[in-house]
């Protein structure tokens, strides 16, 4: 029995990078001066669905939601072995929140849930499998996977390492509870999370990496080709060859705008402070036993200590 | 989708396993406690399990005026949905304002679920809370009283407080360690109130084959205080010193990879990337030259001490107080302070 596994990434911006140039002074984030990197569960997740497929087929559609720029991730899913890779971009899913974003992927999900050729590839009907990272490292909340299963009406397993076995329409894995292991059984179609404890992920093949070299989405072509005869031309040359990047936006997958983008998120920012520390941002203590009586004191004040 | 209920109470899910409460969710009653209080509404912990009423005495004298007691023999174990959807059904009839959730790996897999099935907002792994106003930029639209969350984002270098104004409750998941968790007060008393979910095999979707408990060696994620050494400590005989310092405070030991890998110390007590992520009250950081592998785990502490015989070591960079001198003269000299003054 074959599957169909769509696995949801995020390209995030690589926070272990960030220094003083990130930050602006009135405290935001300047993601133009960070790296954006494949976020690294997610990688953990697409191989586990890469696995998934080798043991008993089927096929495996990654699903992106960001600008077009997000088809940098997309295109290196691609060089590791997916089969699809859908991008979803809108500006009116800008300021999305995690149940607002939870809520446009839950669409796509279902959109190629309903995919006739899903059917036809010798595999179940319909979705079978979704597989996310644990968490994304921009915002570290793991709350995306567990509301798009719920919005989906589908079963969730979090923190697993290791899928044993899918048989019988239900899947075997071992999860992390944070204060042991659990073996535990799933019906499909289900919602997986896994952490960096499961495999590693494989490395791009050289030879994917040359056959995907030239695949683009619509918004990028427009981007590179401004001409419009031009860009629909080579949109067009590109599909011939099987290297257009699906592309949809907030209506193609029948979203309601009104849980979509800044509306439909029910958690507002009301304030950001940077916690960067430029060097010498520290009070300096000799090591003297009158200085250090005097920091210790000043930590039991503030009830640091005690 | 929950009407805001200006009188609704501040609920405090409280977790427990095998029969033990978690003690995240003692530390969210003294904050809820306190939220409850500003409020001017009752404090109530929801507790669900096989058999959890026998938790209310202890839930009560931390600081819940009511309990609300969900018990099943379908909810002995958890999983996800049954608990979901108890705890939705609760939420529905008794309409709290605020419900907040200890960020556990279990407060962490169940809170999303709730809040996207009542399609509210839920901010994750919050350092605070506080009441406070809320006007809305776009629409300059005023709220009062809103439970203000307060958390790190950006791997911690941004502090981001975080409102939900209209759709309600308000929810978030709070990390362990970060609210204090003051003794029990006997003389406390509320109102226990039992309910029975009566759920069937239909709301399991999950079979559980097995678990395991794995005991570990240390629970850094849940110390106030953690003294760190890293490899300028320099052999295993001075780690002594990072241990007697942290007995001085009640404080936890840990350690860079580079202290580990040279087997001063069992890996449990690994801080940063590929160790444990803190963020304790305080964090004492001896000999470690502070990598960005380890500052990963351990910048978001309140306050870091740092002490190094290197001037230049980056760890300074994160750190409030910063020391440039001998641990081995230093930390008896911290340790006497400590002992004088407490």
């Amino acid at each position: 029995m074959a599957y169909n596994i769509v696995v949801l990434i995020k390209q995030v911006p690589d926070t272990k990078r960030i220094t003083g140039d990130a930050m602006r002074d009135d405290g935001t984030v300047n993601r133009s001066a960070l790296p954006a990197v494949f976020n690294p569960e997610d990688l953990h997740a697409l191989e586990a669905a890469l696995e998934l497929k080798e043991r008993y087929g089927g096929r495996v559609t990654v699903v992106t939601m960001g600008p077009p720029m997000a088809c940098e991730v997309l295109r290196e899913s691609l060089e590791r072995g997916a089969d699809d890779v859908v991008l979803i971009t809108d500006r009116r899913a800008a300021a999305s929140d995690t149940l607002a974003t939870s809520y446009i992927l839950s669409r796509a999900v279902r959109k190629l849930d309903a995919e006739p050729r899903r059917a036809s590839a010798g595999c179940c009907a319909g979705v079978n499998l979704v597989v996310c990272g644990r968490q994304a490292i921009d915002g570290d909340t793991a709350q995306v996977p567990p509301q798009t299963a719920e919005k989906l009406g589908w079963p969730q397993v979090t923190y697993v390492e290791c899928v044993e076995e899918v048989a019988g329409g239900r899947l075997r894995a071992r999860r992390n509870t944070g204060t042991g292991m659990e073996r535990v059984e799933c019906p499909l179609p289900c919602l997986l999370t896994v952490t960096d404890q499961a495999p590693a992920p494989r490395p791009p093949s050289a030879k994917r990496i040359m056959a995907v070299k030239k695949s683009r989405s619509r918004a990028e072509i427009e981007r590179e080709t401004p001409d419009p005869d031009q860009a629909r031309a080579r949109a067009e040359a590109l599909q011939a060859h099987g290297l257009l990047i699906t592309q949809w936006d907030l209506q193609d997958i029948g979203a309601d705008l009104a849980w979509c983008g800044r509306d439909g998120s029910p958690t507002k920012v009301k304030r950001i402070q940077s916690v960067v520390l430029k060097g010498s941002g520290f009070k300096k203590v000799e090591p003297t036993e009158e200085a250090i009586a005097t920091m210790v004191h000043e930590l039991i004040e503030d009830h640091t200590i005690g | 989708m929950i009407e805001a209920n200006r009188k609704g109470d501040v609920w405090v899910v409280a977790e427990q396993n095998d029969g033990q409460l978690h003690d995240v969710g003692l530390e969210l009653l003294s904050k809820g406690r306190e939220l409850a209080e500003t409020l001017g509404v009752r404090l109530t912990a929801v507790v669900m399990g096989a058999d959890v009423a026998r938790h209310a005495e202890r839930l009560i004298h931390h600081g819940a005026d009511r309990v609300v007691a969900a018990e099943d023999a379908l909810l002995a174990h958890y999983q996800t949905n049954p608990y979901a959807k108890v705890l939705c059904r609760l939420i529905e009839e008794h309409k709290p304002q605020i419900v907040i959730y200890g960020a556990t790996p279990l407060g962490r897999d169940l809170a999303p679920r709730v809040a996207s099935a009542l399609r509210a907002g839920l901010t994750a792994d919050c350092t605070d809370l506080d009441i406070g106003d809320h006007v809305e930029p776009g629409t300059k639209e005023k709220y009062d009283r809103l439970l203000l969350q307060i958390r790190p984002a950006f791997g911690g270098n941004i502090i981001a407080t975080i409102v939900n104004p209209e759709r309600w409750p308000q929810m978030a998941t709070v990390r362990e360690g970060v609210m204090r968790l003051p003794d029990a007060d006997t003389s406390r008393r509320g109102e226990v109130v039992r309910f029975k979910p009566d759920l069937s095999a239909a709301d399991l979707p999950l079979k559980i084959l097995d678990h395991t408990k794995t005991a570990r060696k240390v629970n850094l994620k849940a110390a106030r205080i953690i003294v760190a050494g890293g490899a300028g400590v320099g052999s295993k005989e001075n780690f002594r010193l990072i241990w007697d310092l942290a007995n001085s405070l009640g404080a936890a030991a840990g350690a860079s990879r580079a202290a580990v890998d040279s087997g001063w110390i069992d890996k449990d007590h690994q801080v940063g990337q590929t160790g444990t992520t803190v963020r304790p009250a305080l964090y004492i950081a001896v000999g470690i030259s502070g990598a960005v592998q380890h500052r990963a785990g351990m910048s978001e502490a309140q306050k870091i001490v740092a002490i190094n015989a290197d001037p230049h070591a980056p760890i300074f960079q994160v750190a409030h107080y910063g020391i440039v001198g001998d641990m081995n003269r230093v930390i008896p000299m911290m340790i006497d302070a400590i002992k004088k003054r407490v």
